[in-house]
This record gives structure tokens, sequence and C-alpha cells, in this order.
């Protein structure tokens, strides 16, 4: 298969609709409007269902009633609309409506910027809504790995009945890329039989709820969710590795600016400089054993984390994983200015300096 | 023995949680019995609301969906445009509906969505315990207006059936009450010409059915619908408020 030239955002929903995706209920924001705009042309033709919605809110309530009557039903926003999206989100985790939700992170917080931004984290591995609850977190670093990880997120998420968020920051949504249209992995997923699509189409009667009103029943089913949660860390726990066999200092970084810490990683080998690359590509559930293994080589003298975040967000998990045992530096541009490969070098030397 | 009467099959054997005297009970009833009458009852996805009626999914017998506060239309709107055959409607009260709700339900009758929403107005929030709801009467007392409610505070009460009627998406609007037989009979056909519609595709149909609460108003179940009768019917009308099929323009 050869390669094609595809903008981030344009080759999220060509993925989706590659995927079996059902149905797409979308509202205007920047910088993700290119996903409902190609929908809205392309899914029709594929026999399928756009809705523009008239908020946030109503998008992923769509997709809690597509998704509840067991279609692949998909919405996809920037920033301030997933925060209107949370309440939604809780709604389909409680209910365990498997749903499938892009996040092309801008600047914040309020209406902060349009530019790229990693300031989300928090919002997306803790649950930005109430109750306890996880999503699957995907966040790919080009747009190759978007367009699979936006296939791959339908079928983890039929399979768990969860909803999944696929985030990349601002620039991989509006950046364009060549990519393959490449084979994915497809699971064995069971059929929906807890689907509310009328008793003609099941049997018995198919409720879709996250009510739970006796405290024992609550109880239960959040102790039936919280082994769920543990499954998907043991199962679906992805990151990447570059260089971090004998590295002296190890960049933790994921999207954009692990792209743009390659570089950087390059530019230091060049000076004899030993740097590595920790890359998670799940942020929920996070690589913590891959990591915390890693800072108990003794290779290993610190880490530098790089985010576009202005306090550090992943930088939270970075510290739980390492748990003391190396010094941890940060880095971190908000509001869509991006680290340079010089600064991250600069930094990268001061740190291992430090440590040393 | 011929049997004469019995619980309709669109309901389930799960006992009404509902107070005494409250209508709720009534209007399952209603919405069951259209079900079956019209041989809907199997294809049936129902949205049920967060209010009084947020476990009608455990007494109508078919598939149903919990929604959020106020975002069955949204929920609704993601099942039938992705079921177009099968019947689906929300079963909404007026908190849920005229207040949380509002940007929901305006947008799915405007969009002309075919499905049928059930509006029962009882003129305050239940479940909550008696707090002002945008149907609350001006004078009307409740929890968060305890000398009742005031022009000044608060507004006129908002007439959902007649403003949804304004959009041309909303093909069907009917207000109604279950406080007497003829009345009961009245609503049920309201009910089941808004399914037939539904499933003839013609637009958004919406019935507005005001109920009574005993429980919150203070009254006996009779002096309840005595109210009702007195002050809700003279600000929200009965009758049939729009039906016109959708023009394209």
């Amino acid at each position: 298969m050869g390669k094609e030239l595809w903008k981030g955002n344009e080759a999220i929903a060509e993925a989706a609709i590659r995927a079996g995706c059902d149905c797409f209920f979308g509202y205007p924001i920047t910088p993700q409007s290119e996903v409902p705009e190609y929908m809205s042309v392309h899914l029709p033709q594929h026999g399928g269902v756009f809705v523009q919605s008239e908020s946030e809110i109503a998008a992923i309530n769509m997709v809690y009633g597509a998704g509840g009557a067991g279609m692949r039903a998909m919405t996809s926003s920037s920033s301030p609309g997933i925060s209107l999206k949370q309440e939604g989100i809780t709604y389909l985790a409680g209910a365990e409506v498997p749903a499938v939700i892009v996040n092309c992170m801008r600047g914040g917080p309020g209406l902060g910027t349009i530019q790229p931004s990693q300031a989300d984290y928090y919002q997306a591995t803790r649950g930005g809504g109430n109750g306890d609850y996880r999503t699957v977190v995907l966040a790919p670093s080009n747009v190759q790995e978007t367009v699979d990880f936006v296939q791959e997120a339908f079928d983890i998420a039929d399979q768990y009945r969860n909803p999944v968020m696929v985030v990349c920051d601002g620039l991989i949504g509006q950046m364009m890329e060549p990519i393959e249209w490449r084979p994915v992995p497809k699971r064995d997923l069971p059929p929906k039989t807890w689907a509310a699509n009328g008793t003609k189409n099941h049997t018995g009667r198919n409720i879709i709820n996250s009510l739970f009103i006796a405290p024992e029943d609550c109880d239960d089913h959040n102790v039936h969710l919280a082994k769920k949660y543990a499954e998907i860390e043991r199962s679906e726990v992805r990151w990447e590795e570059r260089d971090c066999d004998d590295a002296d200092i190890v960049i933790t970084a994921y999207g954009t600016p692990a792209r743009i810490a390659l570089t950087a990683l390059e530019a230091l080998r060049a000076e004899g400089i030993k740097v590595g690359l920790f890359r998670p590509i799940t942020l929920w559930p996070f690589p913590e054993k891959a990591l915390h293994d890693l800072a108990g080589q003794s290779h290993v003298k610190a880490f530098l984390d790089v985010e576009l975040s202005s306090t550090g967000q992943m930088l939270d998990d970075v510290r739980l994983a390492v748990e003391g045992r190396k010094p941890i530096s940060y880095l971190g541009h908000a509001g869509g200015a991006m680290p340079t490969v010089e600064e991250m070098a600069a930094c990268a030397r001061e740190a291992l300096k430090e440590a040393q | 023995m011929a049997i004469v009467y019995q619980k309709s099959a669109g309901l389930t054997d799960a006992e009404l949680h509902y107070c005494p005297g409250c209508n709720h009970g009534i209007i399952h009833k209603l919405v069951a019995e259209s079900l079956v009458e019209l041989g809907l009852l199997d294809g049936a996805i129902g949205v049920c609301p967060v209010g009084c009626s947020v476990f009608a999914y455990n007494y109508f017998n078919c598939d149903m969906l919990e929604a959020a506060h106020g975002r069955a239309p949204a929920v609704a709107t993601g099942v039938k445009r992705t079921h177009p055959d099968q019947a689906v409607f929300t079963y909404q009260g007026d908190g849920d509906l005229a207040s949380i709700g509002a940007a929901e339900i305006v947008h799915a009758a405007m969009r002309g969505e075919k499905f049928t929403t059930i509006f029962v107005n009882n003129a305050i929030y239940g479940m909550t315990g008696g707090q002002m709801a945008p149907t609350t009467l001006i004078g009307q007392r409740a929890t968060t207006c305890q000398s009742g409610r005031t022009v000044e505070q608060a507004g006129m009460p908002i007439r959902m059936a007649e403003m949804l009627s304004t959009l041309d998406g909303c093909v069907y609007a009917e207000r109604v009450c279950v406080t007497d037989v003829a009345n009961v009979n009245k609503a049920k056909r309201a009910i089941k010409k808004a399914f037939e519609k539904q499933m003839a595709r013609e637009g958004f149909t919406f019935i507005e059915v005001l109920s009574t609460c005993p429980t919150n108003w203070g009254m006996t179940p009779i002096k309840a619908i005595q109210w009702l009768k007195d002050n809700m019917i003279p600000y929200y009308p009965l009758g049939v408020i729009k039906d016109k099929a959708m023009e394209v323009k």
C-alpha cells in the first residue's frame, strides 16, 4: 500500500469510518472542526449517521443514546468542549456504554488559545466527571499512529464496554503527514446482547443505566467497574522506549513533545551524552511498572519530563512511578509555545549535571 | 369469565414507587397501552429522565435508557437516528425538560426528530422535595419560593407546548390531563396519535400532561386534582396546540 498525504483531523474521521463507525455527533470548535466537516460529507456515503448537535453536551448524550442502542458511536472536540462532555463521559462509564472520543487539545484554562496543548492530561486520565471511573486514553505522536489508534479505539471500547479517548495535541490534528492505511489488529468481539435496541432483537429487556440507588448495589457496581479497570491496566498498557538501555538521563514525553525529544536525543547522543526517551502511549493505563523498573536501573541518573503544560500534569504519574529513586526535572510550555530541540537539550544537560 | 380489564402488557410487574395520588401511574399506563395497541412495544426504546420518573425503566416493558438530567432528547436523537424504524420516546418531567434540558428539547424539536416526548408537568420539582420549577405558577409555594413564586424573582411560568409549537419541526403538540375518565381517554388518544405520527415520520411529537403532586403541593389527592383544574388549566390550556405537517420552504 502506498503512502498518502492526510491532514490529521480528516485522517481521524476517515479512520473512524474505516473502523465501522456507525454514527458521529459533533459540534464545531477549533482546532478539531475538520473532523465533523469530513464526517458530514463522508459518513452518510458509507450508510452512517451524522448530526451536528446544539452543544457538546448534546453530542456526548447522542453518543450515549446510539452507543447504548448498540451502535459504534463517536464524537470529537477540543479542550473547552471536552470539559462540557465530562457529564456524558461519566454516564458512559457508569452505564458501560462503549464510545470513542477524540480530544484535539488546545491551550487553557478557560478559552485559553486555539494552539496545541497537553493541559487536559488530568481531565483525561483522572476522569473530569464525577465518580470513580477510568477512560482508556491513547496518545498518538504522529498522524500515522492517530489513524491506527482511532481504528483500534472502537475495538477497545467494545471489548470493555468503556469509553476510549484518543488525545492528540492540536498540532497533530492540524498538520499533514504521509500515512499508510495499514491493517490494524482486530479483536474478537462478542455480540452486543446488552444493547437497548428493542426487545425483538434479543431475549429479555435491556436497560442502559448508571443509577444504583441502594448503597449495596452501587457498591457492587463500583467493585465490578474496578475489576474491569484492573483488567485494562493488566492488558492494555503501552509505551515506547528509545535508547533507554544505556541512558544516563531519560526524557519522558508523549505526543508532539516526544517527537521533538527524538531530535534532541540524536543531537545529545552526537555530543556523547547518553539520552533515552520513555514515551507513554496509553496515558491511562499509565506504564507505571515499566517506568518504575527503568528508574531502578543503575545507569539512569535522572529524568526530564517534557509536556505542553505550564505546571506539568503527566509529571505526577512520572513521580509516582519513579518513587523518588531518581531526580526529575521538568520543562513545560503552555498556550501553543513548543519546546525547542536546543531548549530540551540544555535542560537535559543541566539535569544530568545536577544529578552527578 | 371474560377478562374485561387487565394491566397492560406494556408494563412490567414492578410495584410503582410513586406517591399516593400522583398521576405518573396513569400516564405510564396510557403510554404502555398505546405502544401495545399500535404493535410497537417489541421495537420500542424509551429514554427516562432524572426526576420522579427516574425509575421508569423499571416499569415500561421495553428496552430503556436512563439519561442524565435534561439530556433525554439528545439521547433519544442518538437512538432514533440509528433506529429509524422503531418507536422511540422520552418521558420527562418539568424540571428535566423545561429547565436543565431546555436546549436539548428545543433543538430536538427544531430538527424535527422523529420521536415522541411525554412531558409530565406538575409545576414543581418532585423528587428533590418540592422546589420551584420553571412551570411553577405565580403565587404557588415551593421550598425555594416559600411565600409563593413572584414575577420579579422568577418571571412568568413557561408554556413548553406553545413554545415548541413555534418550531416547524414540531408537527404535533397537545396538552392533556388525567383528572377524570373523559380526560384520561383524551390523553390516551393524543399519545396514540403522537406515536402514529412518529411512525409515519412526520416529525417531532410532543404530549404535555398536566399532573398532580399531592406530596409537594401539600394536599390530599382529591384536593390536588381540584387545584390542577382551578389553577393549572387556566394557565396551561388543554387541547391541540399544533397539528400541522412540516412545510419545507
